[in-house]
């Protein structure tokens, strides 16, 4: 599942990861692999994923939009 | 011919005027490289914006009922001016004020007659160069170049959205340079509101959920647009900027060079010529005592 977090001034991450939770507008929510696709608005929070090692990276955002479409996630994040 | 000591201090003169051009053009350079990082960085969050709400627009059919999209009658327009702050760039600035005219002359021309186009500036030049031609400055977003951050643009975006919004301006229109290359700046007009959905291919990938649902979805993908539009236009001309700076001083520098040269040629001239001189009336004066 190939995750990529960009935000108008960089791309903050992209590579592989297993897991994602993100902050959607109506509650947080988490994705995983083969998950339907999805746009949603997100809010103020903590975005949250586990790399392909099993590590764990969080990073705030102060809102945006997530697209899931065939196992390729894109955050836009403000 | 002029004498040695006024060609010495031109040669002079011109070596120092030469050495700030060459720094100015160093300058611009380094400038131009942060620039040009900042147009390529948002780049990819452009295009994935332009992405999702291309799919968001492709289910709904492409009938968008959202606020900034609204088509009305053209009864008031705003142009917003894309210039610098700062001289020194050839026709930079000179390009926007043109394009200004040229576009009020052949698409707004009624509507300027009545007092109905109002111009604002994002760069202080455009504007001088146009109130010495009696057009109005109606506001100003100058300032924002001492700190160029999406925030700060994103403020602007909203202002402008909300004067739209009110329907203060049914349509607001953006003029700037946009960067090709250091050399090459294509001057450009585009419309910022309302927004047109442009024509996207149809890839055939309507099954989605949309959390919370689509309306709320285009409520807030919309503005989010409209400002990285206008910030990808503002980076695209400060970058441009920046490129016409370093062509112009380059030009500058390449000149003093060829001035110096001409100048170091007629001092070493008349430098001969005054031995010369000398020598004559030294010869002369011994000839003279030998008779």
């Amino acid at each position: 599942m190939y995750l990529e977090i960009v935000t108008p001034e960089k791309t903050l991450f992209s590579g592989e990861v297993v897991h994602i939770k993100v902050p959607g507008s109506d509650g947080s929510f988490g994705i995983m692999k083969n998950h339907a696709a999805v746009i949603s608005v997100l809010q103020k929070g903590i975005l949250e994923f586990t790399d392909e090692n099993e590590k764990v990276q969080t990073f705030e955002i102060n809102g945006g939009v997530v697209e899931v479409l065939d196992n390729n996630i894109v955050v836009l994040a403000k | 011919m002029a004498n040695l000591k006024e060609i010495r201090t031109r040669i002079v003169s011109v070596k120092s005027t030469r050495q700030i051009t060459n720094a100015m053009k160093m300058v611009s350079a380094a400038k131009l490289r942060k620039a040009q990082n900042a147009i390529l960085q948002l780049r990819p969050y452009a295009k994935k914006m332009h992405e999702i709400l291309s799919h968001v627009s492709d289910v709904s059919e492409g009938d968008i009922d959202n606020m900034y999209s609204e088509k009305r009658k053209e009864e008031k327009v705003l142009i917003l001016l894309v210039s610098s702050n700062r001289g020194l760039c050839g026709a930079f600035n000179a390009n926007v004020s043109k394009k200004v005219i040229e576009v009020i002359k052949s698409k707004y021309q009624n509507l300027f007659d009545n007092n109905n186009v109002d111009l604002y500036t994002i760069g202080k030049k455009a504007g001088d160069v146009l109130k010495g031609k009696s057009f109005e400055m109606n506001g100003s977003f100058d300032e924002i170049y001492d700190d160029l951050t999406y925030e700060k643009v994103a403020v602007i975006a909203e202002d402008l959205m909300k004067m739209f919004a009110d329907k203060k301006y049914d349509k607001i229109d953006i003029i700037y340079n946009r960067f090709k290359n250091a050399s090459v700046q294509i001057i450009t007009h585009e419309t910022i509101l309302p927004v047109t959905a442009d024509e996207t291919e149809q890839n055939g990938t309507g099954d989605y959920i949309f959390e919370p649902d689509l309306n709320y979805i285009l409520e807030n993908l919309m503005p989010e647009s409209i400002k990285v539009n206008l910030f990808a236009a503002i980076l695209d001309s400060n970058a441009a900027e920046q490129g016409a700076r370093m062509t112009a001083m380059h030009k500058a520098t390449d000149n003093a060079s060829e001035l110096i040269k001409d100048l170091t040629l007629s001092y070493n001239k008349a430098r001969q010529a005054s031995i010369t001189s000398e020598i004559l009336e030294i010869t002369a004066g011994a000839e003279a005592l030998n008779n």
